[in-house]
């Protein structure tokens, strides 16, 4: 038992390191280091213009989407050497933020079914963070339950006309393409009446409205489709085999590890190392290390499980289902972990102007956006139920809907 | 890197869990349990001969040698069976101690014998309510005699012989804290059973009257010796409870899965799955805090007082959680005497209580993290 790497490993380590020092935004780093869930700003620069800057200076030199084969813009590289990456870029990785469902997601889906022609358009530029990629999976009738999604999609000559609405789509106001799950069969149950696109997000017919967040930002969109024509050659997968096609998407994504999640105790505990209660420091009051305490073995856990999910990949096995807990655990630790930091600031917590607020406000920002990572990429609720069924094997939901022809489902609950 | 036991300490926990499941099934633990014999003499001598119980002892002083993390993979078997033996008294307390501070004669005479099966050790420290401090240590130690007394002390009545905390001076400072090793079989001393919430492991009070008694280490050393102890223990003891709670969350999904109400498996309802599903997040915590802190102890590592600090509070709440929830999971059912749920319910929060409670480490892993930090 080891943190060591193997020579390989070093090699590909030392290479990595030496090109980031010689090539990163030095000029931003104190202020990626800083920022906290909720808040990324970069003194006088535009966050998207200098993320975007840095993937493509990473892309020519070979280091963008290094588990992507070369010839659609990747390195090629092991599962290993991604997560090495990952720590080595540190907190310039906090500058991929906006690329992860391109390239965790949008990415994938294209590599598993899209033709030759199109994975060599599109995935060098997708890589490059020249172009960006959206998800249009989620629908006001289907959060939690995406196979209930309603967006139409009718075959028309060559083409698909796609008419319905998506929300909680990141990012589709900076987006050029998306990858799009449509209805193409209302008559057969839910599952097998789907099917799965991309498209040009500058496509006649496709409206995008900024959602205002209940913490006042912007991240999420709605998605509106009026008569959008889509050809039948930007399908992906069969007709009908879209839920299976959304399936591979997101199997992908629960391969990415390496990427840690925010917990928020590393700022919570500076935060009590500096604050003084009463006269001294807060760690050193009994109650506050108990908290600390509680959390710091989350944290711990979280750390050390990813640990072992990369020590899998350094074997070349698959990790274990064990990486499934990080997201539920880390979203809501962080939200308890900014209700306490101000719990300690007593009325004064109150105040967010980051000039007037403590630790710049910090943990206000971060109080606002947590409710958001509990709901966001799949619930708590829905996580808990995954962990249930897939790893500790219990029975599915006993589902109601699951034979019904779906223009069979009721869709109000009262009146 | 190889975050991860390997093959051959694999290979041993297979071998430790089916020696155990044999030899150590639940009826074992309930004879213990419901008997006077304070441990299962026969799974003790078995666990001698498979060479378990000097795994980390070294070849020159009668053990097998292999080491700390074979040693870890052996102990979460043992939380697993609730195995109702001094393993943890006499491996992780008295040989560790041993190893630690004795002197070449001390090991010569007692590590053998404990690899062997012959003696039981464990460590004497606590005086009543409270956690480990220096102040909280009353039982002096004059001329190389000990007056006072000890309690609770796991195994105490059934051990051979025990390490006790006892104060060479008054300060009530570390430095007035020395280690003392006493044969248990020589007299002056009066050892009582102590009626407690997990009967299949001995709780004692020995009273020490003008008890003869050599030193463990230096006189002056005492305190820092018992820290190092503890950490070490802390490792050791959280596999146990590790192990522990994967049994618990297991009988807890497998009666989810066998019981059947309102005419459908109880398992399928969503407020058993996330019971089960929260029981599997704390168990996965606690097992990747247990491996770093396996780590650091096989390593000699500097980050071991941190990381046993987080193993220990990490696998005592997944324990305590597990066991808890699996009574909730099975209902009415769970809390008969004939079902087995509160066998790890009993063994959970006395562990918990072990080598100091939640806070006392809860503490002293911020005080750790502080320090560090400060450096």
């Amino acid at each position: 038992m080891n943190f060591d790497d193997t020579p390989q490993e070093a090699a590909f380590r030392a290479e990595a390191r030496a090109w980031i020092a010689a090539n990163a935004p030095r000029q931003y780093e104190d202020e990626l280091e800083k920022s906290s869930l909720g808040r990324l700003v970069l003194t006088g620069a535009n966050v998207l213009e200098v993320a975007k800057a840095w993937q493509k200076k990473k892309a020519d030199a070979g280091w963008a989407c290094l588990h992507w084969p070369k010839e659609y813009g990747g390195r090629g590289s092991s599962p290993i050497e991604r997560v090495i990456w990952q720590q080595e870029e540190g907190a310039f990785g906090k500058l991929s933020r906006m690329f992860i469902i391109g390239h965790g997601m949008c990415g994938p889906t294209m590599m598993a079914y899209a033709s030759e022609e199109h994975k060599r358009t599109y995935l060098p530029p997708l890589a490059s963070g020249e172009k960006v990629w959206c998800q249009l999976f989620s629908e006001p009738a289907g959060g939690s339950d995406v196979a209930g999604l309603r967006t139409r999609a009718e075959r028309d000559g060559d083409d698909w006309v796609i008419n319905g609405q998506k929300i909680w789509t990141s990012g589709a106001h900076y987006s050029d393409y998306g990858i799009l799950i449509t209805r193409t069969d209302p008559t057969v149950p839910k599952h097998k009446g789907l099917t799965m696109f991309f498209l040009d997000m500058k496509s006649p017919g496709v409206e995008i409205k900024p959602i205002k967040q209940a913490n006042g930002q912007s991240e999420f969109n709605e998605v509106y489709f009026s008569n959008v024509r889509i050809p039948d050659s930007q399908r992906l997968g069969a007709v009908g085999d879209g839920w299976n096609v959304s399936l591979t998407t997101l199997m992908n994504e629960r391969m990415s590890i390496g990427a840690s999640v925010a917990t928020g105790f590393p700022e919570l505990f500076d935060y009590c190392n500096d604050l003084v209660i009463d006269g001294a420091p807060a760690i050193d009051d009994r109650a506050v290390r108990a908290k600390l305490a509680n959390w710091a073995v989350k944290a711990s856990g979280l750390k050390y499980t990813a640990f072992r999910s990369i020590s899998a990949l350094s074997r070349g096995e698959r990790p274990g289902p064990e990486n499934s807990i990080g997201k539920l655990v880390a979203g809501s630790m962080i939200q308890e972990v900014a209700t306490y930091a101000l719990d300690l600031q007593g009325a004064a917590g109150v105040v967010s102007d980051p000039a007037q607020a403590e630790v710049a406000g910090k943990f206000q920002a971060m109080l606002l956006r947590s409710p958001a990572t509990r709901v966001e990429g799949g619930t708590d609720e829905i996580l808990r139920n995954i962990i249930a069924e897939r790893v500790l094997g219990l029975p599915g939901d006993i589902r109601v809907d699951k034979d019904v022809p779906f223009n069979k489902i009721p869709t109000k609950g009262r009146g | 890197m190889n975050f991860e036991f390997s093959d051959d300490q694999k290979q041993l926990r297979d071998q430790a869990r089916r020696f155990l499941a044999e030899k150590c099934p639940p009826k074992a633990v309930r004879a213990v349990l419901e008997g006077s014999a304070g441990y299962d003499k026969a799974l003790w001598s078995g666990l001698a001969e498979m060479g378990f119980l000097g795994v980390a002892i070294p070849e020159e002083f009668g053990g097998t040698g292999a080491g700390h993390l074979e040693l870890c993979v052996i102990a979460e078997e043992m939380g697993r069976a609730l195995a109702p033996v001094p393993f943890s008294s006499t491996v992780y307390l008295a040989a560790e101690a041993l190893m630690l501070a004795g002197s070449d004669a001390q090991k010569q005479k007692w590590l053998p014998k404990i690899a062997s099966g012959e003696a039981i050790g464990t460590l004497a420290l606590f005086e009543g309510p409270g956690n480990p401090s220096p102040q909280a240590i009353k039982v002096a130690a004059a001329n190389g005699v000990l007056n006072g007394v000890k309690k609770p002390v796991a195994d105490g009545a059934i051990a051979d012989f025990a390490i006790i905390a006892a104060r060479v001076g008054a300060g009530g400072r570390e430095t007035d804290i020395a280690l003392y090793l006493v044969d248990l079989k020589a007299g002056g001393i009066e050892a009582k059973t102590l009626t407690n919430l997990d009967p299949s492991r001995n709780q004692a009070e020995l009273t020490f009257k003008d008890c003869k008694a050599e030193l463990l280490g230096a006189a002056n050393e005492g305190w820092s010796i018992l820290s190092r102890v503890l950490d070490r223990a802390g490792v050791l003891m959280a596999f146990e409870q590790v192990g522990g709670a994967d049994r618990a969350l297991e009988m807890g999904r497998d009666y989810a899965l066998d019981r059947i109400a309102f005419g459908r498996q109880i398992g399928s309802f969503q407020a058993i799955k996330h019971i089960l599903a929260d029981m599997y997040v704390a168990a996965t915590l606690a097992r990747s805090n247990c491996y770093y802190g396996a780590w650091a102890l096989s390593t000699n590592a500097g980050e071991l007082p941190e990381a046993a600090a987080t193993a220990r509070i990490s696998a005592t709440q997944a324990f305590q959680h597990c066991s808890k929830q699996n009574i909730q999971v099975h209902g009415g059912m769970g809390f008969t005497w004939e079902f087995d749920c509160h066998l790890y319910y009993r063994r959970s929060n006395a562990l918990a209580l072990s080598l100091g409670s939640l806070s006392y480490w809860e503490d002293q892993l911020i005080e750790r993290m502080r320090k560090k930090n400060a450096a």
